[in-house]
């Protein structure tokens, strides 16, 4: 069966892959933002001892080996690992927290810069407005909103096309934890090519999709707030 | 008349101020108190931006003090519009609930309908604020400004980059907000502009206080060399 076919057919097997790796991209996605988005911001507004440095090793974790995260990731969860007694390693949730910790630092490192960039120029507005600190905070992730949407495709993107990390600590278990680039690099390898393009198909048509509808939406949002 | 505390007169005592090694504001001591539009005039460089933002507490004095006559909770009762205003990425009306809810004030809509009318944008109460025009941009500024309900308004060079007929729209709102109680602290260069706002002119050059005068004796009998200069269109540096 081609790629296409098993695409058009609707096979089973192919959209179960497809679903589980939209639960496990998303979710990390969701749980790095919500870590991340506020991080940024907080290192953006405040100052304290070690800033500089901390903006360094955060900007630096932006480029995370995944097989590094995945190792740290299976340490962490191992049964002999500090979170070992979680029983989670070679589950989604595993997968989930692996992805998050490989797009988290490039969430907060890209929020932080776009604050500190609407920051420079909101912040006689804002205190002059007397505005508290948390209240400046909420104004400028709401106005940076358009910026930050194009930083959460970026982390969606990362962690959709990531294969090391999700590999070591989901552990590729057919029905369990396969997702799309690990089921791509493991068909690659037994010579199924059809089921591999056609998931590569999915894969890159479904970052495209995402990128289109936030495009359309992004658009839509400039046009009717500025 | 205002019934509540009044910060008036802000009194600034032998106030200096510098950016690295350079000095900005020198040794200033001025009284601003109640009455008629105070404009703040001289040349570039002069000063006058960092006096206005000193006044409204957005910057510290090196040495010297800013005080108010009553120093509780003076910033709620103060607003200020600068030369390039923020606009905030949501509508006009949105900009105008923003300001209300910073300032504490219920975000009633007949209460924003009647800001953007009183600067003659009733009509773009839905559009996006960063596309409206830079005149339109400057009157919701100061409506975001009222919407404070201020005791005093700080103004720096609120039409340096319009065109006359927005300079004219904008100078119109400022004098009714004159008329409305609300004391009038502004900068600018533009001596037709002093002449038809000012009741009292703060003259500065080089950081330094030199006039401050009812504005009828500052353009009919300046003090100073600087300011006579300044009046005939010579280059003070």
């Amino acid at each position: 069966m081609s790629a296409l076919e098993l695409i058009v057919s609707g096979d089973a097997r192919l959209f179960a892959i497809v679903g589980l790796s939209l639960i496990v991209t998303l979710s990390a996605t969701f749980f790095a933002a919500v870590i991340g988005m506020p991080l940024g911001a907080l290192i953006a507004l405040t100052r304290f001892p070690g800033r500089n440095a901390l903006i360094v090793i955060l900007n630096g974790c932006m480029g995370l080996p995944p097989v590094v995260v995945g190792l740290g990731v299976f340490l962490l969860l191992s049964r002999s690992g500090p979170l070992g007694e979680l029983g989670i390693l070679f589950t989604p949730q595993a997968m989930i927290i692996a992805q998050a910790v490989l797009i988290g630092p490039i969430i907060a490192a890209l929020t932080r810069q776009v604050i500190e960039d609407l920051w420079a120029e909101y912040r006689d507005e804002l205190v002059a407005m007397d505005l508290s600190r948390t209240s400046r905070v909420a104004t400028l992730l709401w106005d940076a909103r358009f910026s930050l949407m194009t930083i959460l495709l970026a982390g969606f993107g990362r962690a959709a096309a990531e294969v090391g990390a999700v590999m070591i600590v989901g552990g590729n278990i057919d029905g369990f934890t396969r997702v799309m680039t690990t089921t791509i690099a493991l068909e690659t390898s037994k010579g199924n090519l059809a089921l591999a393009i056609g998931l590569g198909l999915v894969l890159i048509s479904i970052i495209l999709l995402i990128n289109a509808m936030a495009w359309a939406v992004r658009g839509w949002a400039e046009r009717h707030a500025g | 008349m205002r019934d509540r505390p009044t910060s008036l007169p802000i009194r600034f005592d032998a106030v200096t101020y510098s950016a690295g090694t350079t000095a900005i504001l020198r040794e200033v001591s001025l009284s601003i108190g109640a009455g008629p539009p105070t404009v703040l005039m001289g040349p570039n460089g002069s000063g006058k931006t960092t006096l206005l933002k000193m006044a409204m507490g957005l910057l510290t004095p090196v040495s010297g003090r800013v005080d108010y006559a009553d120093q509780k909770d003076q910033a709620r009762r103060h607003a200020f519009v600068f030369q390039k205003p923020v606009m905030l990425r949501r509508t006009a009306a949105r900009n105008i609930a923003f300001a209300l809810k910073a300032a504490g004030r219920a975000n009633d809509p007949a209460v924003i309908a009647r800001l953007l009318e009183s600067v003659g944008l009733g009509a773009l109460a839905d559009r996006p604020a960063r596309r409206l025009s830079g005149g339109e941009q400057q009157r919701l500024a100061l409506a975001r400004a009222l919407a404070r309900d201020p005791e005093v308004l700080f103004l720096d060079e609120p039409t340096a980059s319009l065109d006359p007929a927005a300079t004219k729209g904008v100078e119109d709102i400022i004098a009714r907000t004159a008329q409305a109680g609300v004391k009038i602290v502004m900068a600018t260069h533009d001596l037709g502009q002093a002449r038809r706002l000012a009741g009292e002119i703060v003259f500065l050059a080089n950081g330094r206080l030199l006039e401050q005068m009812p504005a009828s004796t500052f353009f009919t009998n300046p003090a100073t060399t600087e300011a006579r200069r300044f009046l005939a269109g010579e280059l003070v540096i």
